[in-house]
């Protein structure tokens, strides 16, 4: 916006350049620029105060929770004090157990402890019910006087629970007790910190995460080629129609783009069921005898993504053949390339851009995908989202999720970087 | 005296102005999980208590604790009464998510069943997840979870909830362990292993599900032989004149709760929502909407032996079912939940 009162000038100054070399004269043309300057700052801000607030800051935020770990620094200050020197083998010191009792004891309302109850939970399970017990039971304070002997101390907190004996409760104590961690981040990557602070795999049965991406990766990257081989044939016809029969196609694929997923997947399920549409008609014509199994498996997540995602496909891939002209694929046959040679050769790398976008738009699009596989998918078809869900809304568990979708940010950036270093062009969305 | 008219008029006017806001209703917004039970619960409790001047606005969740978490970490309290599940009272309670009840307003805690008195929460009904089938496609009914593990005698799918939760005791049952015992197993390394073990046997077969509403449609459809299903849901599709069956054997019950939302600011009115919804007359209404156990006895008393056999509750259901074990989920339910996933993925 800037630029086009200074070619103005550039183009002025040809015609006269007398007139306009007079300090008076450039002195106003700078004041006009510096206006049209600032206004288009002032129009653009909304815009960018808006992705501030809304991208930026979430996902900075999102960033932070990742790492975030506050619920043992902030109220197990005094164990995690007693901890310090501890070489995590051996029994804790008792001024460990006086530290407990006596945090557990100044904490002022229920809400830190259930804080702190959780995290320990995630890092070794029954360390809810330890640390709720005992926080019910050192409120009652004068059972709990501060002038106990902290080996005096001990022997009561393993007399309530003899749990306080297990050292991996310490452990997760004393690893937690910095207020930043990376655990979230290296379970999100089915990795582990072990007592002594080595990074480790987790144990087999817990591993799980790092399949999860996979799996996610390879559903989308089934989905996008699928939209590829379907789209591109489909898109290539509609550019070699006429505008008006073109334009009335076009609008066949937008209509399914406006409706809702919910509705297309709900739709799907009608359709797939054992004793659907399709089961119907496909042994009504004997192609099958039993019906298939097209639903609650990886065919129906499939089918019913490749069925949404099918217009991300179909316009940049539209738009970019639009922009082909006909006549090379006529001259490069003319000239004695066998049809299908010249299709290949000619045609075809001319579409790279688009191919190249649409790819990268499905792709992109299908790893966050959440509502389909959740219904259409069995267990083993759910994507990473589902887990980023499951965290945030049933286990509560804001670190993981927020750990989870830091991976997923990275995982969608480093392909972007891919593509970039792949395609060397902007993304061009037609 | 003369009286202006217009004067006069304005005069009632701002009578009735001033004394509006005496008059008006308090509105409280209720959040439970629809469908079925959520239209049970709006004849039942909602639409009734309007006539003592609350008004109700329904609103329905998927059972998301986090929004809750989010209301109270912010401060901006748009939910006064919430139905959350057992799990979620205990957690929420202990990460103060949620009001303490004054029991002295809602009722004597001796009328009540033992698990739907907590101190967060009270109990609204009793629910069960059991083995349901479909009476038109299967003659022999199956009995007991072995039968339902038993692909050779019954072919055809099962479906199962998406998720360790139940299906890991179910497994256990399958496998010969005797419901008394099931957590006492499950909370040992060796058992959760025998657990997953029995599980796999039957993974080939499973159709997983996730809503409620899915396993009585997995059974009209077809898509399965039998399926674990949510007792009400079940029921609601006899009352569309489905022929679909429960087997009660084996099946885990558990309470809905009902619980304030902490800081509330119609904490009064919410009270008053919950000591009417727990009592005997309400409680029975609901269920005979649909077929949910009322946590309150006395309202047992007021229904007809017909309603009764369909409730969760009634002795013939209730003999050899399991309760469902709030703590022993409560600790190892994400390390579960985990292990699950890990273990579909294989």
């Amino acid at each position: 916006m800037a630029m086009a009162p200074n070619t103005a000038s550039a183009a002025g100054g040809v015609a006269g350049a007398a007139v306009l070399d007079s300090p008076a004269v450039r002195r106003s043309l700078q004041r006009v620029e510096a206006r049209k300057r600032w206004l288009a700052i002032g129009l653009t801000l909304p815009l960018l105060v808006f992705l501030l607030l809304t991208l930026l800051v979430p996902i900075a935020a999102l960033l932070q929770r990742a790492v975030e770990n506050p619920e043992v620094a902030a109220s197990l200050s005094r164990t995690g004090a007693a901890l310090a020197g501890w070489d995590r083998r051996s029994p804790p010191p008792a001024a460990a157990y006086a530290g407990v009792a006596a945090d557990l004891a100044a904490l002022d309302d229920g809400a830190q402890a259930g804080a702190l109850a959780r995290r320990l939970n995630t890092e070794v399970s029954g360390g809810r019910s330890l640390v709720m017990s005992t926080y019910r039971a050192v409120r009652q304070a004068d059972a709990w006087g501060s002038g106990l002997a902290p080996e005096a101390t001990r022997d009561k907190l393993l007399a309530l629970d003899p749990r306080w004996a297990d050292l991996r409760y310490w452990q997760a104590i004393a690893k937690n007790a910095s207020r930043w961690t990376p655990d979230y981040l290296l379970t999100s990557v089915d990795l582990k910190r072990s007592p002594e602070g080595n990074i480790e795999q987790v144990e087999p049965d817990q591993r799980v995460f790092g399949r999860i991406l996979l799996r996610t990766f390879e559903i989308s990257l089934v989905v996008t080629l699928w939209c590829l081989a379907l789209a591109y044939p489909l898109a290539w016809w509609l550019s070699t129609l006429p505008t008006r029969r073109a334009n009335v196609l076009m609008i066949l694929v937008l209509v399914p783009f406006w409706t809702s997923i919910l509705v297309r997947v709900a739709a799907w399920i009608v359709l797939l069921q054992r004793e659907g549409l399709v089961n119907k008609s496909l042994m009504g014509l004997s192609i099958i005898q039993e019906p298939l199994a097209l639903l609650f498996n990886r065919t129906g997540v499939v089918i019913a993504m490749v069925h949404i995602l099918l217009p991300f496909m179909i316009l940049p891939l539209y738009s970019v053949m639009k922009s082909v002209p006909p006549t090379y694929l006529r001259a490069a046959i003319s000239l004695g390339s066998p049809p299908l040679a010249a299709f290949w050769r000619v045609y075809v790398p001319q579409t790279f851009p688009g191919i190249g976008a649409g790819a990268l738009l499905v792709f992109i699009l299908s790893i966050g995908y959440y509502v389909t596989p959740a219904l259409l998918g069995g267990a083993d078809d759910q994507m990473i989202s589902y887990y980023i869900a499951q965290y945030t809304n049933v286990d509560v568990n804001w670190g993981m999720a927020c750990a989870l979708g830091a991976v997923l940010l990275v995982a969608t950036l480093l392909l972007y970087a891919v593509y970039r270093r792949l395609v060397k062009s902007e993304l061009s969305l037609g | 005296m003369k009286i202006d008219p217009l004067a006069s008029a304005i005069a009632a006017a701002a009578v009735t102005l001033l004394a509006l806001p005496a008059l008006a209703q308090q509105q409280i917004t209720v959040v439970n999980f629809g469908g079925a039970n959520g239209n049970a619960q709006k004849k039942a409790y909602f639409e009734p208590i309007e006539k003592t001047g609350i008004k109700v606005q329904q609103v329905e969740y998927n059972g998301e604790q986090a929004k809750i978490k989010a209301m109270v970490e912010t401060k901006k309290i748009t939910w006064d009464v919430v139905e959350v599940e057992s799990p979620d009272v205990n957690r929420g309670c202990d990460e103060g998510l949620f009001e303490k009840l004054d029991y002295a307003k809602i009722g004597n805690k001796a009328d009540f069943q033992p698990a739907a008195v907590h101190e967060c929460g009270i109990g609204i009904f009793v629910w069960s997840t059991v083995m349901a089938y479909n009476g038109d496609k299967l003659k022999d009914a199956p009995k007991t979870w072995a039968d339902f593990w038993d692909v050779k005698k019954y072919p055809g799918k099962r479906g199962m909830r998406k998720g360790a939760r139940y299906n890991l005791e179910f497994a256990l049952m399958a496998d010969g362990v005797k419901p008394a015992d099931v957590y006492k197993v499950l909370a040992s390394k060796d058992g959760a292993e025998r657990a997953f073990k029995k599980l796999t046997e039957l993974k080939p077969n499973i159709q997983w599900w996730e809503a409620g509403a899915q396993p009585p449609q997995f059974l009209v459809a077809g898509d399965v032989a039998m399926t674990t299903a949510y007792n009400g849901r079940i029921d609601a599709a006899q009352r569309e004149g489905k022929n679909l069956k429960i087997s009660w054997t084996g099946g885990i019950y558990d309470l809905d709760y009902w619980t304030i939302v902490k800081g509330s600011p119609n904490k009064d009115a919410a009270l008053k929502f919950i000591a009417f919804a727990s009592s005997p007359d309400a409680q029975a209404e609901y269920a005979r909407n649909i077929s949910y156990g009322p946590t309150n006895n006395k309202a047992l008393a007021k229904l007809d032996p017909k309603v009764l056999a369909l409730l969760p509750t009634s002795p013939a259901n209730s003999k050899d079912a399991l309760q469902f074990n709030i703590s022993f989920w409560a600790d190892a339910g994400e390390e579960l939940e985990k292990r699950f996933a890990s273990w579909a993925a294989k």
